[in-house]
């Protein structure tokens, strides 16, 4: 009966999607705000069925009902709660009905927080946001509804792929949605603003909270797969260049870009083109993302939706939906205002290099993906585009990025002074030269690009530090007038500061990590040992232990340094009995940034006693790779509270179309 | 990262960096570096966009013994990755070679830089707009004034 209750109210959905286009399009020609309120009205109705349907979906999950096709296939009644809840998106319907649930979510909010909007812009913004719903529920309703009861239900369920259940990816996919979905609403002021023939500094205002509310989910949701992958899959890697993590990766350097450039354009009135391009970029990414992942184009051999016609109707929505939003762009742009003028050497010029060289890097990611692809079809030749390919091209647009990040905040509006700002950052470029140095000096074996790559992201933290004190022009004035304009300092310059400064701790990070991580692997008896790095690790003993939807045998693994104990792990290997799949769960020992990172393999018998194949990694500062991340997606929070983005907050009186 | 975990799961097994296996390694330490090396930037060609550095398969194992054998009988990179490229095909190697067909590959990138600062040229060298409001942007103004007011 719920499960009815929820397919219904998913229909509903669908239909008030509809309903909340028709009332938003006739609420701006007839200029009617009873209208356009009841359209908003509609958006707001819309998420609450989709909520029910969402609700309905994971009741079904938590108590194993298997008369609805998905559970069964999905879910497993020995499977603890927390993946219960979780394989409610863990299937490709499933997905798409959180999908459906974060668009219109974010669509009812911006009816909801919109109220500060000229009306015609805010009519257009709920449409479009209707639109983009419609046609996704009208998807999932039609051709991937996760609601579908089986006629003959089973009495077990299939169960959900063990290496899904875990802590990490259970919450993944929600931050990951939420930041792809967030890009729909920047997409629809986007559209509304083609459409009403405005764009300048007001827009651009409104356009950044979403932007960066969208883009600190994506940052967490990207760190959490990455960091899923580094202690799930047991191989001490955190990043592969994989079609799949690109996909992420895609919309996130666009929205990068987007930050970027929505600034030049509401402090300056200028690129405000380019500026909606991107607006409408990075939610055509998020789309071809959802397309790449969920169509299987990518894959031969993969056992998501495998179903072509769904990866060619994701693939006609992508091409509709993005198809008319640039129609209007390329039809529209060329009457958008030019703005104010700058020097080659000023604040606009580095904003306008970092949005090419975000561009470049994108298109790297984006060829690296889809080339393959593409060769394939045009010449029948196939090729491979592995990490090496990233190595050399990715990687130089984003170094030379990188160096140019902390004179950006330094150099002034219009017309910069190269000068000063050479003058202001001699302390960071010492700094940086240091870090480098000392990376040659200690760390053996001895590699020059490692340390300059250290080096660089020492140059990015030290240049985000020297930005606040140049700001409150802290060790020239008396503490308390530099207190006075810390405190005064607007929370956008600290979220700027504190994505910088992040930028540069995961560089750190990423950097030394991989040019310095030692492995080793040996086949170990109870009681044998190997060497990794300074430590050494002593296999004790391995013993069966049982989990709850799994048989696992566990290892204790001791590690010293010399002779002292540092500390002691238990990894393990798994086996889930439902799907007769192994994993393993790796034993991580943390010290300070650093990981040691022990991996039990398999079994080896034969020979005069049982051995076990034992993996070990020295991850150094592996910490930092994801510390950063957080502490960019922390900036993009403090910025989203910055007063200014919440202009008019209290002044709600209707506003004249 | 889901879909190599649904592969990883596929192949039964937890993908490991295989290659470091005590049992497969060369005596000599340069060259099983050497051949580690090469493992990088081989595909596996059964497995989803993975070297055989990492895989487990057999068909990786098959190629691993392959590599470690040639570099033992003192054969270079260039001719190791030539002789697997012309059994397997360009498909074999994770780097896409520098060639014609590649051309768009490796070239798209650097356009969108150029192209980027081309257009950046052309808009610092720009005249400057009049200094003077025309009617349009007087009423742009205007509005803009009347939706902060308001």
């Amino acid at each position: 009966m719920i499960v009815e209750a929820g397919a219904f109210a998913l229909i509903l959905a669908l239909g008030l999607s509809i309903v909340q286009v028709a009332l938003s399009v006739a609420g701006r020609l007839r200029r009617s705000a009873a209208l356009a309120g009841a359209g908003e009205g509609a958006a707001l109705a819309a998420f609450i069925a989709v909520a029910t349907a969402f609700a309905a979906l994971m009741h079904a999950f938590v108590v194993s009902d298997f008369s609805v096709a998905n559970v069964a296939a999905n879910s497993h009644t020995e499977k603890p709660l927390l993946y219960r809840v979780a394989g409610t998106w863990g299937s490709h319907e499933g997905s798409m009905l959180l999908w459906c649930l974060a668009l219109t979510g974010f669509g009812a909010a911006a009816a909801g927080l919109g109220r500060t909007l000229p009306r015609g812009i805010r009519s257009m913004t709920v449409a479009t946001q209707g639109v983009l719903g419609s046609v996704f529920l009208a998807y999932t309703v039609f051709a991937s509804n996760p609601l579908l009861r089986v006629i003959a239900p089973p009495v077990e369920g299939r169960s959900l792929n063990p290496l899904l259940q875990d802590p990490a990816l259970a919450v993944h996919p929600p931050f990951l949605y939420a930041g792809y979905v967030g890009m729909s609403v920047v997409f629809s002021l986007a559209v509304a603003a083609l459409i009403e023939g405005r764009i300048d500094a007001a827009w651009s205002r409104w356009v950044r909270p979403w932007a960066l509310a969208a883009w600190s989910l994506l940052t967490v949701g990207i760190t959490l797969g990455a960091f899923w992958a580094y202690y799930e899959l047991g191989w001490g890697g955190w990043w592969f260049w994989d079609p799949v993590e690109n996909a992420s990766f895609m919309p996130w350097l666009i929205a990068t870009a987007l930050l970027h450039s929505a600034v030049v354009t509401e402090k300056r009135g200028a690129l405000a083109g380019w500026t909606v391009f991107l607006a409408l970029a990075a939610f055509t990414f998020s789309m071809l993302g959802a397309f790449l992942v969920r169509s299987g184009v990518l894959t031969s051999v993969h056992a998501f939706a495998v179903d072509p016609t769904r990866g060619v109707l994701l693939l006609i929505i992508l091409g509709v939906t993005s198809g008319l939003a640039f129609t209007l762009f390329a039809w529209r742009a060329p009457s958008l205002a030019q703005g104010g003028l700058f020097a080659p050497i000023s604040r606009e010029s580095a904003l306008v290099l970092n949005n090419i060289l975000l561009a470049a890097a994108t298109m790297t990611v984006l060829l690296g993906t889809l080339y393959p692809l593409i060769r394939e079809a045009m010449t029948g030749e196939s090729i491979s585009v592995g990490p090496p390919f990233f190595s050399l091209t990715f990687v130089p647009f984003m170094a030379a990025l990188l160096v140019l990040v902390p004179a950006g905040p330094l150099l002034a509006w219009k017309r910069g002074d190269a000068r000063g700002v050479v003058q202001r950052l001699w302390v960071a470029v010492l700094i940086a030269a240091g870090v480098a140095l000392l990376t040659v000096a200690l760390v053996s074996p001895r590699k020059a690009l490692g340390a300059v790559g250290v080096g660089l992201g020492g140059w990015l933290v030290a240049g985000a530090v020297t930005e606040i004190v140049e700001r409150t022009r802290a060790f020239r004035v008396p503490a308390a007038e530099t207190w006075r304009r810390m405190t005064g300092l607007p929370r956008g310059a600290w979220g700027m500061t504190l994505a910088h400064l992040g930028l540069g701790v995961f560089v750190m990070g990423a950097v030394f990590e991989t040019a310095w991580k030692v492995e080793a692997a040996e086949a170990l008896q109870q009681g044998g040992a190997l060497n990794i790095g300074a430590y050494h690790v002593t296999l004790d003993g391995v013993r069966p232990v049982a989990g709850p939807n799994y048989d696992a045998d566990q290892a204790t693994m001791t590690v010293t340094r010399d002779g002292r104990p540092i500390c002691q792990v238990k990894p393990e290997r798994r086996l889930y009995t439902a799907g007769g799949q192994t994993t393993s769960e790796v034993g991580i020992c943390y010290r300070g940034a650093s990981h040691i990172y022990l991996v039990l393999g398999e079994r080896r018998d034969g020979g005069a006693a049982t051995a076990w194949l034992v993996r070990a990694y020295w991850n150094p500062w592996a910490s930092l790779i994801f510390l950063g991340p957080v502490i960019m997606a922390l900036g993009g929070l403090v910025s989203l509270s910055d007063r200014r983005l919440r202009m008019g907050v209290g002044r709600r009186r209707e506003q004249p179309a | 990262m889901r879909l190599r975990a649904l592969l990883a799961a596929l192949a039964g097994v937890a993908c490991l960096a295989a290659a470091s296996d005590p049992a497969e390694r060369l005596p000599d330490p340069a060259q099983e570096a050497q051949a580690r090396e090469i493992f990088r930037d081989v595909r596996c060609l059964v497995c989803q966009n993975e070297s055989i550095d990492d895989s487990e398969a057999d068909l990786a194992h098959d190629l691993r013994q392959i590599v470690r054998e040639q570099v033992k009988a003192g054969r270079s990179e260039a001719q190791i990755k030539a002789f697997l490229t012309e059994r397997y095909g360009e498909f074999v190697l994770l780097t896409p070679g520098f060639n014609l067909g590649n051309l768009a590959l490796w070239g798209g990138p650097f356009v969108v830089v150029l192209a980027g600062l081309m257009l950046l040229t052309i808009r610092l060298r720009k005249p400057g707009p009049e200094a003077e409001l025309d009617p349009a942007e007087a009423a742009r103004v205007q509005r803009l004034i009347e939706d902060e007011t308001a």
